[in-house]
């Protein structure tokens, strides 16, 4: 870590959706407004050539998050700061442009996320299109278009032949690959991947991994990653940010937090997770299911699963001090 | 050994295609004891739910059982016609699919469909077959069942509703329950409360369980013994422990080097090249062999399952093992 400061800095963001019946039916059933509060009061920071990990279980608002670090989504509240540029208030085009070029993100669904008509080569030149070559966003002609993108495809252990291709002729496994390759076309410094494994079998998801570890040594990357697995995230992550329902609860360095999680939800997780080191051993596995984030528990959102909740656990909510929100760490 | 409640020898299983037929299944061999629980682990092409499809009768054409015969009980069930079928599945052989959406009828009450199958198998009044669904609803911990049997399937959560599932599944008292990917579509801490369900349940009723999964962590906990499966074939099977701890076959080496851990943060996970082949395309032979970094001449011809004590791996490897060197094909 080359301690040049923070990339991005995420301060009180929320976002909260609206999630009312069409207002004649409301009317109607003179039911209120209804919302759901998808990410509440986030607060972190990534540091450059870092890999932080965001993990949580679904509904706990990992996704939305990444979504409004990458400006794909407004936020309703708070502030993303990318190199010191607010991207969703910023009025300078310019500046959001640049640092548009900068980040980029990796999606779960390697099927989803490639155009099928448009063949390898095009897929992967057009962030080179959109944004030029390098920083000064330098125009390519056809031909070093195409041995940009050769370059590309053998930097993720593709043929460069294969820019010819189309998505179909490609598994899951080799079409990351060839998402990895856009995302990275256009020089940039930060990623975000969500869930960028999640839908690949083992064996495939350990060549993935090991893909994007090498690429961060190579080219100085900075990575958020969602993930709901906790052993991706101990392989992968520096540091680790823990989510449950909309809200950040704990943050740690990756060592610490997996050997002396402090948060009660951040030591359940770990505890249900099948290991092959539990082998034949019984385990108490905790009850309770994620509450309903359309209607969240009073409090601490966790006080109805936590086996240590106390009086005060059920009607105030714990601040999030010194990266942990929970009354009794 | 007592007598296998579940037998499957040298089963084949082909897809009629216009380019002739493709081998899904190629020579599966293996037995279910009474009350144990084998896993049946792969990679996504493997074969393996569709090892399960086929025991129950429902593949779909134009996949098709070519060869081989299933003994549930000593009794032949791979050709019976369709109603003798259907008394065996659900009366004799209990079934739990990954999504519980598609078990149950989202237009009947949950009640009603567990009632109907007690019914149906066990030729009980309607009276004591919703007593029983009641029972049954507590045992798998869904609270207040007496008032829960009357809701229907999108009132309850996944969890709760695959719970619902395995009602439904052990409500005929099944001696088998094949359980293809129980736990995939949910949340990791509900998932542990799911498997150690399905493990106490079947264990307290003495049913054997098939359990289909990709995820070794899974089967680790909840198996006894496992069968892992490779381009349609066993690649290995042996008791769980010994298996994670000592696998024999080198394509079970790589896929449990590949799984990454909570313990220990490796710098790179080790990976086997290459991807699973399609049906289309398996090499003759080991059909792991080209990916295989202890291929030898050997291994263009098709090793036969050898069994190396109380274990068996289809590798060449074995051959002329000291103890009991007898190759059942």
């Amino acid at each position: 870590m080359s301690g040049a400061g923070p990339i991005v800095v995420v301060s009180g963001l929320s976002r909260v959706f609206d999630i009312s019946a069409p207002l004649l039916s409301r009317l109607l059933a003179r039911e209120p407004r209804r919302t759901l509060t998808a990410v509440d009061g986030a607060d972190f920071a990534i540091q450059r050539g870092e890999t932080f990990g965001l993990v949580g279980e679904s509904g706990s608002g990992k996704s939305t998050l990444a979504r409004m670090v990458v400006g794909l989504l407004k936020p309703t509240a708070g502030h993303v700061v990318i190199e010191r540029v607010d991207l969703a208030r910023s009025g300078d085009k310019a500046a959001q442009r640049a640092i548009r070029r900068r980040m980029q993100m990796i999606f779960q669904d390697p099927f989803g996320s490639l155009n099928p008509r448009w063949r390898v080569g095009d897929i992967i030149a057009e962030p080179i299109r959109a944004f030029g070559a390098d920083e000064a966003g330098a125009r390519l002609g056809r031909r070093a278009t195409r041995a940009r993108v050769g370059e590309l495809l053998e930097l993720v252990g593709l043929h460069p032949a294969d820019a010819r291709k189309f998505p179909h002729e490609f598994s899951g496994g080799q079409r990351q690959r060839i998402a990895i390759a856009r995302a990275i076309a256009v020089h940039p410094d930060f990623i975000v991947c969500d869930e960028p494994t999640s839908a690949l079998d083992v064996s495939i998801q350990a060549q993935i991994l090991n893909l994007m570890r090498d690429l961060q040594d190579r080219l100085g990357l900075t990575y958020l990653i969602i993930t709901h697995n906790l052993a991706v995230v101990r392989f992968m992550a520096n540091r680790v940010g823990v989510m449950y329902l909309g809200r950040l609860i704990e943050i740690g360095e990756t060592e610490a937090l997996f050997a002396r999680p402090r948060h009660p939800y951040t030591r359940m997780l770990l505890d249900a997770v099948p290991d092959l080191a539990m082998t034949g051993l019984p385990r108490t596995p905790v009850g309770g299911e994620p509450p309903n984030p359309i209607d969240p528990p009073p409090g601490c959102p966790f006080h109805p699963r936590c086996p240590q909740a106390i009086a005060i656990c059920r009607t105030e909510r714990p601040a999030f001090r010194d990266n942990v929100a929970c009354h009794l760490a | 050994m007592t007598s296998p409640l579940l037998s499957v020898r040298d089963l084949r299983v082909e897809f009629a295609t216009r380019k002739g037929p493709l081998v899904a299944l190629d020579g599966v061999s293996f037995d279910i004891a009474p009350g144990e629980v084998l896993g049946v682990v792969g990679e996504s092409g493997a074969g393996k739910s569709l090892t399960g499809l086929a025991i129950i009768g429902l593949l779909d054409p134009p996949g098709r059982i070519v060869g081989g015969e299933i003994l549930l009980d000593g009794e032949r069930i791979d050709h019976l016609p369709p109603a003798k079928m259907r008394n065996i599945r659900g009366r004799r052989v209990g079934i739990i699919f990954q999504d519980p959406m598609t078990s149950l009828n989202p237009l009947l009450r949950i009640g009603d469909q567990i009632a109907e199958t007690i019914m149906a198998h066990k030729s009980l009044p309607r009276k004591e077959a919703r007593t029983q669904a009641i029972a049954w609803l507590g045992e798998v911990g869904i609270p207040s069942p007496e008032k829960r049997i009357d809701a229907y399937p999108h009132e309850f959560s996944g969890g709760m509703r695959q719970r619902v599932v395995i009602a439904l599944a052990l409500c005929a008292e099944p001696a088998l329950v094949i359980a293809d990917e129980p736990t995939t579509a949910l949340d990791v801490s509900v998932q542990a409360q799911i498997i150690s369900l399905l493990k106490n349940l079947t264990r307290r009723h003495g049913a054997a369980v098939m359990l289909i999964t990709h995820d070794m962590g899974v089967i680790a906990e909840t198996a006894d013994r496992v069968a892992v499966m490779y381009a349609g074939r066993i690649a290995e099977t042996g008791e769980v422990r010994e298996v994670v701890r000592d696998p024999l076959h080198p394509y079970t080496q790589g896929l449990m080097a590949a799984i990454p851990t909570l313990e220990v943060s490796a710098r790179r996970l080790a990976q086997i090249p290459g991807a699973m082949p399609r049906l289309s395309a398996i090499p003759p032979g080991c059909a792991f062999a080209p990916r295989c970094p202890k291929a030898f001449a050997r291994c263009g011809e098709r090793p036969p399952l050898i069994a190396i004590g109380d274990r068996a791996a289809a590798c060449w490897l074995y051959e002329r093992t000291p103890i009991g060197a007898d190759a059942r094909a």
